[in-house]
């Protein structure tokens, strides 16, 4: 079995060997200020995949368009009136005008130019709308206002097929890469008190909410049920790698897993009295395909939200006992929690715990 | 039950709606004896705070009687009266340990909404948007208290509710903003905003040994409360010239210490009042933020500005170049309030104080949008209202 990599680094590390880091970590995620690092270095490599060649281009192109045509709304809105023939919607002008370079500057410097596009063709009906409204007005010229619309007709349909082709690379660009994910917390009890509960992994489905069950199988050996995308449960069997009591469990898949995955968690003595850092390294290999694709949709779509918010629901559990919760309270609505805004509430698991924090 | 729901920009509504229970370990139930609307439920009701949901129940100035406590709560009993405090704080964590009631780790479900926007967040608030919790709030028949054996403070006999009611919010927040000047003997202390959490800094800054507070607004009612009830000077800044005024008053040397109990939603005559209107409609700007910017102009240099008053997001034209070349100290967060209970109701039971002079209008629940109305135009010369269940 080919030992995971960042574990090979930690042994080195903890052997007092100086080593140098492999281009792709760029320093000891350890020290909290690198994570950004990675993230930019993750950024990097998303930009790469999703922009490239021809899309890359056109989608520039819409983006200076998209300026070029905002700053003439915005500066020279009686101009425009007048080659329009309508009166009196200089200000409409303007914030439609504000619009256009929000979302040319979004695609210039957006990390998902395909999300902007989108934006733009959805605006770009909006204009189509206004300028029919506005062949009411006594002072149209209509042929002026036909050209506006077959101009903005023409820039949406661009903006629409460049939206596809880059939102299809999304996709593919998804289910090519292994998911990698660090996330780090503080909590206000001991190293012991929280290597204790994470090794008992029957409690991880208590925080994790992707997980449904964590059976133990042998000492170092356990089978895990994960909630899958559509509903499919995704299972596989995972083996302690290492272990420091109360500093450190890594793990990783068995050969014959759907996913390829391994991890570690880290539980360092936080100083000055300020408890535990517990850091969490995930890093899963989603089979290719589509079911592979959405796979990697699952961990992939914001997996360090998620990771964030499962080690939130940890800390809650080991300080407070519990996880709050505000599902089932009154509301002047059918739902006690909100549909659009408590997504969090409504992933988290059961928030009623037998655990109990220790006196630790 | 009876609620007072939020259902959009200016309009509230009472509604009936399930009665709440027990969801956490630590939960308590309350039947609210007396509720209040807060000048920061006006941010609410203007629209102006992200992350509000059609249905929310309102209010986070609440006290009423226990009637049901969950298995881990064993400090309360059902009848027990108590006044909640507007931040729920779990009491475990880093912040709560530290008594940053407010800062608390584990009382906010939606974190990282606020996370987004803040880089941490805050902790949760009743009846104040989903990025802080999305709890249901007190301006109903009954609210469920999270951490309630932390968030709640029992009354003794022989206290009215409108003596104690404001324990929960406005009372503490003054307080603690008089508290972040760090008051000398001799200090002068000018307050922009006299509204009742501007009266509660006024008055506390007194208790607090200062020897002059000056209190600014454009309303007369109230400057005439804050000069008859609190004892304070006072300016109507669009009558006169702040800046001058107030140096005039200190012999060119600025107030000791400024406290901003205005917030997000200041007004300001002429072009800077326009500017920052036009950029908060058009969300370039999340906050009109000329209160704190006047605060920080006038402030003696070395002295601190001292922030109780409500901001969301991102400001512009912050005089940061008056803030470093001064040497000025700036203190502000939402308030500890359970930091303050036990001091703050033995200031109400010595007589020190009697937390009620700022309730101009007592309405039953059913005339809560009556009173958002009133409270939001000044009509009636409004200060505060209670509102009865």
């Amino acid at each position: 079995m080919e030992i995971p990599r960042d574990l090979a680094i930690e042994r080195r590390q903890r052997s007092g060997a100086q080593f140098s880091e492999p281009v792709e970590r760029r320093g000891d995620w350890n020290d909290g200020s690198l994570t950004n690092v990675a993230r930019s270095a993750w950024d990097q490599q998303q930009l790469g995949v999703l922009i490239d060649g021809n899309e890359k281009t056109v989608a520039r192109g819409l983006g200076w368009f998209s300026i070029g045509l905002g700053l003439a709304e915005v500066l020279a809105p009686r101009t425009l009136e007048r080659f329009l023939g309508i009166k009196h919607h200089g200000f409409l002008l303007r914030v439609m005008g504000l619009r256009e370079i929000a979302s040319g500057v979004g695609i210039l410097t957006g990390r998902r130019p395909s999300g902007w596009l989108w934006a733009r063709a959805g605006g770009a009906v909006i204009d189509i709308a206004g300028l029919g409204m506005a062949l009411n007005s006594d002072t149209a010229k209509p042929a002026n206002i036909g050209l506006a619309c077959a101009a903005v007709a023409g820039i949406t349909v661009l903006d629409i097929r460049y939206a596809q082709e880059l939102s299809r690379n999304n996709d593919a660009a998804l289910s090519a890469r292994t998911i990698e994910v660090r996330n780090s917390i503080q909590i206000n009890c001991s190293p012991a008190a929280v290597y204790k509960f994470w090794r008992n992994f029957q409690n991880l489905p208590r925080f994790m909410s992707n997980v449904e069950s964590v059976d133990t199988l042998s000492d170092n050996r356990s089978h895990w049920c994960v909630r899958g995308p559509a509903g499919k449960r995704i299972e596989w069997d995972a083996e302690i790698t290492e272990e420091e009591e109360n500093r450190l469990i890594a793990w990783h898949s068995l050969p014959g897993a759907q996913v390829e995955n391994y991890g570690s968690v880290r539980f360092e003595t936080a100083p000055g009295g300020r408890g535990t850092y517990v850091k969490v390294h995930l890093q899963y290999s989603p089979p290719a395909g589509i079911f592979g694709a959405r796979v990697a949709k699952l961990f992939g779509r914001e997996p360090q939200q998620q990771i964030h918010e499962d080690l939130h629901h940890l800390k809650q559990i080991m300080e407070t006992g519990e996880i709050i919760t505000t599902k089932g309270q009154p509301a002047g609505r059918a739902r006690g929690t909100s549909w659009k805004y408590d997504q969090a509430v409504r992933r988290q698991v059961d928030s009623r715990s037998e655990y109990q924090p220790s006196a630790a | 039950m009876k609620a007072n729901c939020w259902y959009g920009k200016k309009d509230v509504q009472v509604v009936d709606v399930s009665e709440p229970e027990i969801l956490n370990n630590r939960d308590a139930v309350i039947k609210i004896t007396s509720s209040a609307i807060c000048g920061s439920d006006l941010h609410l009701y203007n629209g102006f705070v992200p992350t509000m949901e059609k249905g929310d129940i309102l209010g986070h100035e609440f006290m009423g009687e226990v009637v049901e406590v969950g298995s881990e709560v064993h400090n309360l009993k059902a009848g027990d009266r108590v006044v909640a405090s507007f931040p729920i704080s779990c009491g475990k964590c880093f912040f709560c340990q530290r008594e940053l009631f407010s800062l608390c780790e584990n009382s906010n479900p939606n974190a990282w909404m606020a996370q987004k926007l803040f880089g941490h967040s805050p902790a949760g608030i009743y009846g104040y948007t989903h990025m802080l919790g999305g709890f249901a709030g007190g301006q109903a028949e009954y609210a469920r208290v999270p951490f309630a054996d932390v968030g709640t403070v029992k009354i003794p006999d022989g206290l009215s509710d409108e003596q104690v009611l404001f324990l929960s919010d406005i009372f503490p927040t003054g307080y603690m903003a008089a508290e972040n000047c760090n008051i000398q003997p001799g200090d002068t202390i000018a307050v922009w905003g006299c509204g009742p959490v501007g009266q509660f800094a006024m008055k506390s800054a007194y208790l607090l040994g200062a020897e002059r507070v000056i209190g600014i607004d454009r309303f007369p009612y109230r400057l005439l409360i804050a000069r008859e009830k609190v004892g304070a000077e006072v300016l109507n800044y669009e009558e006169c010239d702040v800046y001058d005024s107030l140096m005039e008053m200190t012999g060119g040397l600025g107030p000791d210490a400024c406290i901003d109990a205005v917030g997000m939603e200041a007004h300001v005559p002429g072009v800077i009042g326009a500017y920052d209107r036009v950029k908060q409609l058009l969300m370039l700007e999340s906050d009109r933020p000329h209160a704190f910017r006047q605060a920080i102009m006038a402030c003696r240099k070395g002295g601190t500005v001292s922030v109780p008053g409500v901001y969301g997001g991102f400001d512009d034209k912050i005089p940061l170049g008056s803030l470093m070349n001064k040497g000025l100290t700036v203190k502000t967060g939402q308030t500890h309030v359970q930091r303050y209970f036990a001091p703050l109701l033995e200031r109400i039971q010595n007589d020190d104080i009697d937390p009620s002079f700022v309730i101009t209008h007592r309405l039953s629940l059913e005339e809560a949008p009556r009173g958002y109305e009133m409270f939001l135009n000044k009509d009636d010369d409004c200060l505060k209202v209670v509102l009865k269940p």
